[in-house]
């Protein structure tokens, strides 16, 4: 017998977990002598209250979604892959290898291209510590913590050695032609009196990660692929079991997980920059472990705390402007997000289960 | 002579670098050893080094900026405690949210405290740790050969960076002659035995813990006020890690530790002195040293170099049977 309903362990845990993360934000707020009510009325107005904002927000979600989905693919096999940020970085070099050596027609075959491009690069970087912990049993998270260190150092070289545009002193590639650059929300939803999304990033990558989602669904619910890494991650020794190979699924579900966090950079890369900077990817790569937390690893779940996690990061941009309260507030909150709805998931969880308990007991 | 000189001052600055790594990974040692996964080394290092930093500016004592830095990091610890002994939740998703806990809190007290951007005060007088010289360094540095090493390589330290190499036999000693350190590694290896026994535990795991919180502590604090004189944002610099890797390198022993937190002191002391090196003709590039502690550590874990074994109970939080 399950000891709560389905909708308490989806909706109810990770909302009150979000609550106590929203409450200890506003202490923090209030430590540093700023008024909590004023700060969310910012960020509010700031990251939903014009196009401007939305398109910011939109374009913050759009990295999250394909992180957190990167986050949640491994988490199904019941791996923790850390190094989002590493395939992220990888992912970028593919966009940039593919859009500057190329001579593209049109930015949809560009986009396609790059699309491809990112996710073998993502992939193949999360590829080495997928086979190490299938075939040699070294724990994937050391791995690929390990691997983020070492794709950092090989941007570094690669940008400051190989890919910088002669004559120049920043360490970045050459700006990508004309031709591959990707429509923004303003070019697209603009009318010739009303303007929408003025100069906001946010662009046609969105509707890449809305499909992103959708594709991922279907593979974990609705293949046998999905099934076996579902039930790899439930129980190895039953997946043994049944016939299932835990190589297999380890590598595989690393290839899809580093796949996706490399698919990150037609947005912050291709769509944003226009060009390969050190550090494009922000840390990203990091949110998505927040992001698929708080989304209870489910696609639209994964979707919706993107979105949240995009709104805290144009807000507390929006804040760190007006205000005296720096960005890194937006670092605490996710780290509180990560503490509540991961590590002291069963602090929630206990008291309401016993709660559940009673009032069955009561109505039996 | 010139040759012996720059070797020298290498060694030194080798020593200076690998003191932070060697008290991290220290403190890791203890933690694994007793079961708990700490991957937040590194939020615990900063958070130190943050409080001991803005504490010794506001005082002027060195001395109350460490007990600072220590108590702040051990407040982080009591959490990971709190999160991955009392709740038996998820050791790494703890680690990775009290790294990033320690990266934001410390830029936001800083900011509302010295209003600097993130930093805090210089430090100077007795706000810093000011090197110990050894008595007749000045006198026999003109000796050859053995007048550089005592007196540049061995003399001029901080007090910490004395304390931090003491730790290691030490700690040595603790983990395997003392009767707390066969039940420290006993509850890493196979916990219900230790419960089995009548031992605590969860006692164990907190109290490994803690002295995980204080050498963590002291590492931030030696960063901070030794190595650098104030607090600057990010300052640890993936040093938590490296110290993690040094961990697996030494595969949990802590003679080795020191070992191997010297080699990747060395190769951080060499890229910050010559950037790129030319071996006649081969250039390798500053980016590989960098990257070289991760991926000597890979290739260990990977095992093709003698295989890096974990506490057997790492990561698994004990659950008593009823």
């Amino acid at each position: 017998m399950e000891k709560m309903p389905k909708w308490a362990d989806v909706v109810l845990i990770p909302v009150i977990s979000l609550l106590l993360a929203t409450i200890l934000s506003a202490i923090v707020i209030l430590a540093i002598g700023e008024d909590p009510i004023e700060a969310v009325s910012l960020m509010v107005t700031g990251a939903l209250g014009s196009t401007y904002g939305w398109g910011y927000t939109l374009y913050y979600a759009t990295n999250f979604i394909f992180t957190g989905l990167a986050v949640a693919v491994a988490f199904h096999a019941r791996l923790f892959n850390i190094g989002g940020e590493g395939q992220a970085m990888l992912g970028g070099l593919g966009v940039a290898i593919v859009c500057l050596s190329v001579q593209w027609p049109h930015w949809s075959i560009a986009l396609l291209a790059a699309c491809a491009a990112s996710m073998i690069f993502g992939a193949a970087w999360a590829a080495i510590p997928a086979y190490l912990q299938a075939k040699r049993g070294s724990h994937i998270v050391i791995t690929t913590i390990m691997f983020n260190f070492i794709a950092a150092a090989l941007l570094n070289y690669m940008l400051v050695n190989v890919m910088r545009p002669q004559g120049s002193q920043d360490p970045a590639t050459a700006r990508f032609p004309e031709a591959v650059h990707l429509p923004t929300f303003q070019s697209m939803f603009s009318t010739a009196e009303n303007v929408m999304f003025r100069g906001a990033p946010a662009n046609i990558s969105f509707f890449v990660a809305l499909i992103a989602c959708v594709v991922v669904w279907a593979l974990i619910w609705r293949t046998r692929l999905g099934y076996e890494i579902r039930a790899y991650g439930h129980s190895e020794t039953g997946a043994v079991y049944a016939g299932i190979s835990p190589v297999k699924i380890t590598v595989v579900a690393m290839l899809i997980s580093g796949a996706l966090a490399g698919l990150m950079a037609i947005n912050n890369v291709m769509g944003e920059a226009e060009r390969l900077v050190l550090n494009s990817t922000e840390g990203a790569g990091f949110i998505g472990i927040a992001v698929a937390l708080m989304g209870r690893s489910h696609p639209f779940g994964v979707f919706l705390a993107a979105i949240l996690f995009g709104f805290l990061y144009q807000g507390g941009a929006e804040l760190a402007l007006w205000t005296s309260i720096p960005r890194e507030l937006i670092v605490v909150i996710q780290a509180l997000v990560i503490l509540f709805t991961g590590a002291l998931d069963n602090m929630v969880r206990m008291p309401l289960e016993k709660l559940f308990l009673s009032f069955r007991k009561g109505s039996a | 002579m010139e040759f012996f000189l720059t070797l020298i001052q290498v060694l030194d600055s080798t020593i200076r670098l690998a003191t932070p790594l060697l008290l991290a990974c220290l403190a890791g040692l203890y933690s694994e050893r007793a079961g708990i996964f700490d991957i937040g080394l590194e939020g615990k290092m900063l958070m130190a080094a943050f409080f001991s930093a803005a504490v010794a500016a506001v005082t002027g004592s060195v001395w109350l900026g460490l007990l600072a830095g220590i108590a702040s990091s051990l407040v982080l610890s009591a959490l990971h405690g709190f999160a991955s002994i009392t709740f038996r939740g998820n050791q790494l998703i703890s680690g990775v949210a009290i790294n990033f806990l320690a990266s934001g809190m410390t830029v936001l007290i800083a900011q509302s405290w010295f209003q600097q951007g993130g930093r805090t005060p210089s430090l100077f007088g007795g706000g810093r740790f000011e090197p110990i010289n050894f008595p007749l360094a000045e006198t026999i540095d003109g000796v050859p050969l053995v007048g550089p090493v005592y007196s540049e390589l061995l003399s001029g330290h901080s007090i910490l960076v004395y304390a931090a190499f003491l730790m290691v036999p030490l700690t040595w000693w603790v983990l395997y002659r003392t009767r707390f350190g066969l039940r420290l590694r006993a509850v890493g290896e196979n916990p219900a035995a230790v419960d089995t026994a009548g031992v605590s535990v969860v006692g164990l795991r907190y109290a490994a813990v803690a002295i995980c919180g204080v050498l963590c502590g002291v590492a931030g604090a030696y960063l901070a006020t030794a190595l650098q004189a104030g607090f600057v944002k990010e300052m640890t610099a993936g040093r938590g890690f490296i110290a993690l890797a040094a961990l697996i390198f030494a595969k949990w022993r802590p003679w080795h530790a020191m070992w191997a937190c010297l080699l990747f002191g060395l190769l951080q002391a060499i890229a910050l002195r010559f950037q790129n090196i030319d071996l006649g003709g081969l250039i390798i590039p500053v980016q590989v040293m960098d990257a070289l502690p991760y991926i000597l550590t890979v290739v260990i874990l990977a095992g093709f170099v003698g295989k890096a074994v974990p506490p057997r109970a790492g990561g698994e939080p004990y659950v008593k049977e009823r």
